[in-house]
């Protein structure tokens, strides 16, 4: 299982990256989706998976009965996951509003910022 | 075990609360501003308060860090490394108080660049508190997962900050900076889920104590990783292209906020990684580190001697300064982490000090690019001076703030050179010296064309005047007010550096031996 997991994970990564080194800013969207949930199947899968019980403890107990899932990773990949859609819903309205504004959604065409053909140095002094 | 589980049991003391004070105050200002949005003036003076709050509650912490060495603070009723940790120690301690007293500067000198009429509901003032929180989160925090959190809040902060006003300019800068800031986060989770499946902790001081114990090659790969992250973070060399392309965007005042702590936090992470939790694969990586350093001190200044845009120059002087960062984390002796946490900290206020003369040139010429500046001299004397002295504390010319953590960088280069010349060594002093040489170049060179020469590139005349914007009388007291404390402040800790470099002593003691760190945490099982 594991090692599936962790082919999957390979796959994501590099499907992500391939999206994200694509020029087109919506794709290199999508790119960061994938790369982030790629990161987050790794996250859960280096937590070791385990198909015991859930991690509750009985009451009047202090230890969980026999070996439990570890919540750890559950609970990074849920504020990884919360943090990652707040980033893609405001790039992807910044995506749209940069599209808008500036007509262009190739980031070779973006150059407002930096401008091609940029000016000579100051040549005085 | 007698207390197996590691619940904590009873309150946390209400003195411990200070760890964590200056962050609430950060966070819940932020909301209460967002409330206080449409009333007119008043986020301005709730958002200055609550700084000035943060300042207090900063100075108390660092007194009692002075006291009793680095203090810790636990969440959520579980013991660490369970529960989440707050740990200050005096250098993360030491530059959130900077952070937070630029943030009070930026506030007041914002208030010059606003229009007090409309924009009172953009939510400037919440997103300027938001990024404070993040920074000062990511100084005090102890915990990997949570520095990571930390570092997203200021992201969307500095998204939000970058966007205000809606230029098309500024679209395309946050564009760009968003991906590969985004990117440098991703790297970063990354990293984490790796160390925690390799050590089952991310709390700092547990990390320190693990760390020996796993396997060497995939701790190595981990502390690449996060080195990458913390690069793109900070702006070292060849992962920098973002920081030109976006800080000049935005408003001055917004770009001096962001000059000056985004990219301090992530050298400071790197800083606080490299040395401290995982210097396992240090010997590996600390090539790749001496030559970034070198890349970022040399082609830092060049690119702001070739730029003519005034703030697009500075933002690589930025870089160049990361560069001495990057320096003396290549050389972890007490002088040279000494060095890099100084200069962390003389760059926090000198670079916001550069892009607040710079946002008061542009105001006045009307111009964003030095080619069509000149004769500023005639018009402002005071703010050519403010300008020069900057300038030379950025480059580290001897009275000014500067001056010392480049001397602790160039003793620890120096330090045991009678026992053969280590060429690594040799070749970061030489990118120091030429760092100096470079950024006093440029600087002056920025200085001679916007001030000094009568008119604008090619103007025949010498004594042609470029026509100036006149500034409100207001407006321009409030910048020189604000930006002449800043200038004060790097002018006095340059010529009284004593409590500076004592703090910087003690502060790098507890990173070189973190026993004193790890007996704050009270790691479960270990502390009584």
């Amino acid at each position: 299982m594991n090692f599936f997991l962790a082919v999957l994970v390979g796959v994501f990564i590099g499907c992500g990256v391939y999206l994200l080194l694509s020029q087109s800013v919506i794709r290199m969207l999508l790119g960061l989706t994938v790369l982030g949930n790629g990161i987050n199947l790794l996250i859960f899968t280096a937590g070791r998976l385990t198909r015991e019980v859930a991690p509750i403890v009985p009451p009047g107990l202090d230890v969980p009965v026999g070996p439990i899932a570890n919540p750890l990773p559950q609970a990074l990949i849920l504020t990884a996951i919360v943090i990652s859609f707040a980033m893609f819903s405001f790039l992807l309205v910044l995506a749209f509003r940069a599209y808008q504004t500036l007509d262009a959604d190739n980031t070779n065409t973006m150059r407002l910022a930096e401008p091609p053909g940029a000016p000579q140095p100051p040549l005085s002094y | 075990m007698a207390e197996p589980f590691s619940l904590m049991i009873g309150m946390t003391p209400a003195s411990e609360w200070l760890v964590v004070l200056p962050l609430v105050l950060a966070l819940m200002g932020s909301a209460f501003l967002l409330v206080l949005r449409r009333a007119p003036g008043a986020p301005a003076i709730a958002a200055m308060l609550v700084v000035i709050g943060i300042i207090v509650c900063e100075i108390a912490l660092i007194a009692r860090i002075l006291r009793e060495g680095p203090v810790s603070m636990t969440m959520g009723g579980w013991q660490p490394p369970f529960g989440i940790s707050f740990t200050a120690d005096l250098l993360g301690a030491g530059f959130a108080l900077a952070a937070a007293i630029v943030a009070l500067i930026v506030l007041v000198y914002a208030e010059a660049e606003r229009d007090p009429g409309e924009g009172a509901r953009d939510g400037f003032h919440a997103l300027v508190l938001l990024l404070l929180g993040g920074v000062t989160g990511s100084f005090l925090t102890g915990d990997l997962f949570n520095l990571y959190v930390w570092f997203e809040v200021m992201l969307i902060a500095s998204f939000g900050l970058l966007v205000l006003g809606g230029k098309p300019l500024q679209l395309d800068a946050a564009v760009k900076y968003g991906f590969l800031n985004i990117m440098a986060a991703s790297f970063f989770l990354l990293a984490l889920g790796l160390l925690h499946g390799l050590l089952g902790t991310l709390n700092m001081a547990d990390i320190i104590g693990l760390a020996p114990g796993a396997n060497p090659a995939a701790m190595t790969a981990v502390a690449a990783l996060l080195m990458l992250a913390f690069a793109i973070k900070g702006a070292a060399f060849p992962v920098n292209a973002w920081l030109p392309a976006s800080y000049h965007a935005p408003s001055a005042a917004v770009s001096a906020l962001l000059g000056g702590l985004l990219t301090k936090v992530g050298v400071f992470a790197l800083l606080r990684t490299m040395i401290v939790l995982l210097p396992g694969s240090y010997g590996l990586l600390q090539p790749l580190l001496a030559t970034a350093a070198i890349a970022s001190l040399i082609l830092g200044p060049l690119g702001a001697i070739a730029e003519t845009n005034l703030r697009r120059a500075i933002g690589f002087m930025l870089i160049g300064g990361i560069g001495a960062v990057l320096a003396g984390i290549a050389m972890p002796t007490p002088e040279g982490i000494a060095g890099a946490g100084l200069y962390i900290f003389h760059a926090i206020f000198t670079l916001t000090g550069l892009y607040l003369v710079a946002g008061m040139i542009e105001r006045r010429t009307g111009q964003t690019d030095t080619r069509q500046m000149g004769g500023l001299y005639a018009a402002s004397t005071p703010m050519s001076i403010l300008f020069f002295l900057l300038v030379l504390a950025v480059a580290g010319v001897p009275p000014l703030l500067g001056f010392w953590p480049k001397l602790l960088l160039l003793q620890a280069a120096t330090a045991g050179i009678e026992g053969g010349v280590d060429p690594a060594r040799l070749l970061l002093m030489l990118a120091l010296l030429g760092n100096a040489v470079l950024t006093l170049i440029a600087g002056t060179r920025i200085w001679a064309h916007v001030f000094w020469r009568g008119g604008w590139e090619g103007a025949g005349s010498e004594h042609q005047n470029a026509p100036l914007v006149t500034v409100p009388r207001r407006s321009s007291l409030l910048t020189f007010g604000a930006t002449g404390a800043l200038v004060v402040l790097v002018v006095a800790a340059g010529l009284w550096p004593n409590p500076l470099l004592d703090a910087a002593r003690i502060g790098v003691a507890d990173m070189i031996d973190p026993q004193r760190y790890i007996a704050a945490v009270e790691l479960a099982g270990e502390a009584p």
